[in-house]
């Protein structure tokens, strides 16, 4: 088991003959991931390295049957080609892009609530999803993830962002603990899969024994995920909340991360997390400490 | 992208949403001279991108001409919480009735937009949320469904909008919901909304922020752009097409990625220090990239230690090292660096450093970002 993706998941890359989708792809697939196809527009019937290209997603879906897709086009078409994954019969399409305007999130979003309501997006603007050992789909670099063992106990981990998605991957790998699945959310302001949507298929997976998760500032996701958390979610957790140090009212990079008034802080996040029974650490060493600290509570 | 007020207007004119006749003037003289085309009374406002400019006398009625150029004159040049006035807007005056309060936002947790509407506007609408909730009407719009003329009219019903005011507010909600969406706004706010003893309805002030991520489908945002105020630092960072924030301590902060930015923030605070920017180089950071950022942080007097912090993903470790080294062979440095590099090809960039030869009095290496920031702290502290 997993969440989201796992050995049987076969992708294809929306721009796998551009340089990010090339990067990514081929990385992908050297991860073990298998990558089955690429769709370029114009270009069906060449390959990028022995990876067949279709004009559209949904040749490449009648001739290879993926199951998931890689979004990896430019801000401009990215709400498109999420679409064109969506109406082709995609039931899980992983978005990086960058840069895509906040309107063209917002619709994007209804009208795949509205017209494609099967079909899971994950990002925009995320660094994608891995399952150890099984499937990566994104920019995570495969090797800083430990696989999950039989006997467990393995931790899944949602993230917010990139960077710290990478430092609680590599802190869980240093203490020897295997991951189910790593999942980056994105910070953009409207991601397709929240903490919640997470935090439910973790909670149900029986290959996942404790969960960490890493939020910030900005928004109100985090708060949302500890009331979920403490209806809900019975398996041990560890979180961490960047930004409690940022200047309110700035902008923080592109990580949507914007404080307004006493909503959204730091502090708000970490309080209401620690009341749903979540042990809650001050930088991502920490919250990899206290995760080692369940994890060993868990093996007695 | 924050706007000030008279760009603000000018794009909610572009909306067909009514402000008052004025112009912006960076000279007493121009100021008079727009005074004297629109009619007195006017209003001289300073245009800063601050709030309680009213209440520092950044806002003032002219009747006459001698009253105009006195006003021009003590408004221009004057400091308001840091923020020196470079511009003022003159309006023609408007007589108000009423003051209401009008907004679109994104709604981050519905997903949906989100129109706020209260008739007590004119004053801070936060406390206006925290005493009587109930005064403001809160309607989730669908992006895909848009805001109709009828649903515009029921908020202004709900929001206890006099009738007579109702139509013309409900009028100027569909413009301003039209100038949110098609114009990429992430805030579009009208503070006060006012009707005129005639029973217009109309602007009187204009908050709107852009979303940058729209900017390719905007060239007429590109004056906007041209007046954003930024310090030395961060104009250098903008040219180099970094993500820079100035902030006022000790400790230069380089990192990767806006989540792993803001927590070596944390770290450096939680150790004792103090941060003296936000940077995040990004993904995929070259060498070039690095070295400009070094840049950046030595251009900053306040700086008395660099602490780069670097968790390689799509960042190589190598790159990181090379850039390092390429810096502190171009620039002389004014503070000593601190690294933690981790992560992609860790270990080879940790071996381009260790054979460069660069002392320890400008380099040291930390095996974890605590310990990076304790000795990054520490330095500063000396």
């Amino acid at each position: 088991m997993a969440i989201f993706v796992d050995e049987r998941t076969t992708v294809l890359v929306q721009g796998l003959t551009g340089g990010q989708g090339r990067y990514h792809g081929l990385r992908n697939r050297a991860y073990g991931t298998k990558v089955v196809a690429g769709v370029t527009p114009g270009k069906a019937g060449q390959d990028v390295e022995g990876i067949p290209v279709y004009d559209s997603v949904a040749d490449a879906v009648a001739a290879t049957g993926a199951t998931a897709s890689f979004v990896a086009v430019p801000p401009k078409a990215a709400p498109a080609a999420i679409l064109e994954a969506a109406r082709a019969g995609v039931r899980f399409v992983v978005c990086i892009t960058e840069g895509i305007p906040a309107q063209d999130e917002a619709r994007t979003y209804a009208t795949l609530q509205r017209d494609f309501p099967g079909t899971r997006l994950l990002g925009p603007n995320c660094p994608g999803v891995i399952s150890p050992g099984k499937c990566n789909i994104g920019i995570t670099a495969g090797e800083i993830a430990l696989p999950p063992s039989a006997e467990g106990p393995n931790v899944g981990i949602v993230s917010r962002s990139g960077t710290l998605t990478y430092q609680a991957l590599y802190e869980l790998k240093q203490q020897g603990i295997g991951v189910s699945t790593c999942v980056g959310i994105g910070g953009d302001p409207v991601p397709g899969t929240s903490f919640v949507d997470c935090l439910a298929e973790f909670q149900a997976d029986p290959e996942t024994h404790a969960i960490m998760m890493i939020g910030e500032i900005g928004g109100s996701a985090e708060e949302e995920a500890a009331e979920f958390i403490a209806a809900n979610v019975t398996k041990p957790m560890s979180a961490y909340i960047a930004g409690v140090t940022a200047p309110p009212g700035k902008k923080m990079g592109h990580a949507g991360a914007i404080v307004s008034g006493g909503k959204g802080t730091a502090q708000g996040k970490m309080d209401a997390l620690r009341g749903a029974g979540v042990r809650v650490g001050l930088n991502p060493t920490e919250a990899g400490a206290l995760m080692a600290e369940i994890v060993a509570g868990l093996r007695r | 992208m924050d706007l000030f007020e008279y760009q603000g207007k000018q794009y909610f004119a572009r909306y067909g949403i009514p402000v008052s006749a004025g112009d912006v003037a960076t000279t007493v003289d121009d100021a008079v001279a727009i005074a004297e085309r629109i009619g007195y009374p006017v209003v001289v406002k300073a245009q800063v991108q601050v709030g309680g400019r009213g209440k520092a006398g950044g806002i003032k009625l002219a009747s006459d001409a001698d009253e105009a150029r006195v006003h021009a004159g003590s408004i221009l040049g004057m400091d308001i919480k840091g923020h020196v006035v470079r511009r003022v807007w003159v309006e023609r005056a408007s007589d108000i009735a009423e003051e209401y309060y009008a907004s679109f936002t994104l709604d981050r947790a519905a997903k949906r937009h989100l129109l706020m509407l209260s008739a007590q506007g004119g004053v801070d609408i936060e406390e206006v949320a925290a005493k009587d909730p109930g005064a403001i009407v809160r309607l989730h719009v669908n992006p895909i469904e848009g805001l109709s003329e009828a649903a515009a009219r029921a908020a202004a019903a709900e929001a206890r909008i006099p009738e007579r005011a109702q139509a013309g507010v409900a009028s100027i909600l569909v413009q301003l919901y039209e100038c949110f969406t098609a114009g990429d706004c992430d805030l579009a706010e009208i503070n006060p909304l006012i009707l005129k003893p005639t029973g217009e309805v109309h602007a009187l002030d204009a908050k709107v922020s852009l979303d940058a991520n729209a900017s390719f489908r905007h060239p007429e945002w590109d004056e906007f752009a041209a007046t954003v105020e930024l310090d030395d630092r961060e104009r250098l960072a903008r040219e180099k097409n970094l993500q820079y924030i100035g902030l006022d301590g000790t400790v230069g902060i380089i990192a990767n990625g806006a989540g792993l930015a803001m927590s070596t923030l944390d770290v450096v605070n939680q150790v004792g220090g103090s941060a003296a920017n936000f940077l995040d180089i990004g993904g995929g950071a070259n060498a070039e990239v690095m070295a400009g950022a070094l840049e950046v942080i030595n251009s900053d007097q306040k700086v008395r230690s660099i602490l780069i912090n670097i968790f390689g993903g799509i960042t190589r470790g190598e790159e990181v090292a090379k850039g390092i080294v390429e810096a502190v062979s171009r620039v002389s440095l004014r503070a000593p660096i601190v690294i933690r590099l981790d992560g992609t090809n860790a270990d080879e960039g940790r071996r381009i450093l260790a054979e460069a030869g660069i002392p320890e009095s400008v380099l040291t290496s930390k095996p974890t970002m605590l310990e990076a920031a304790r000795a990054a702290v520490a330095i500063a502290g000396r």
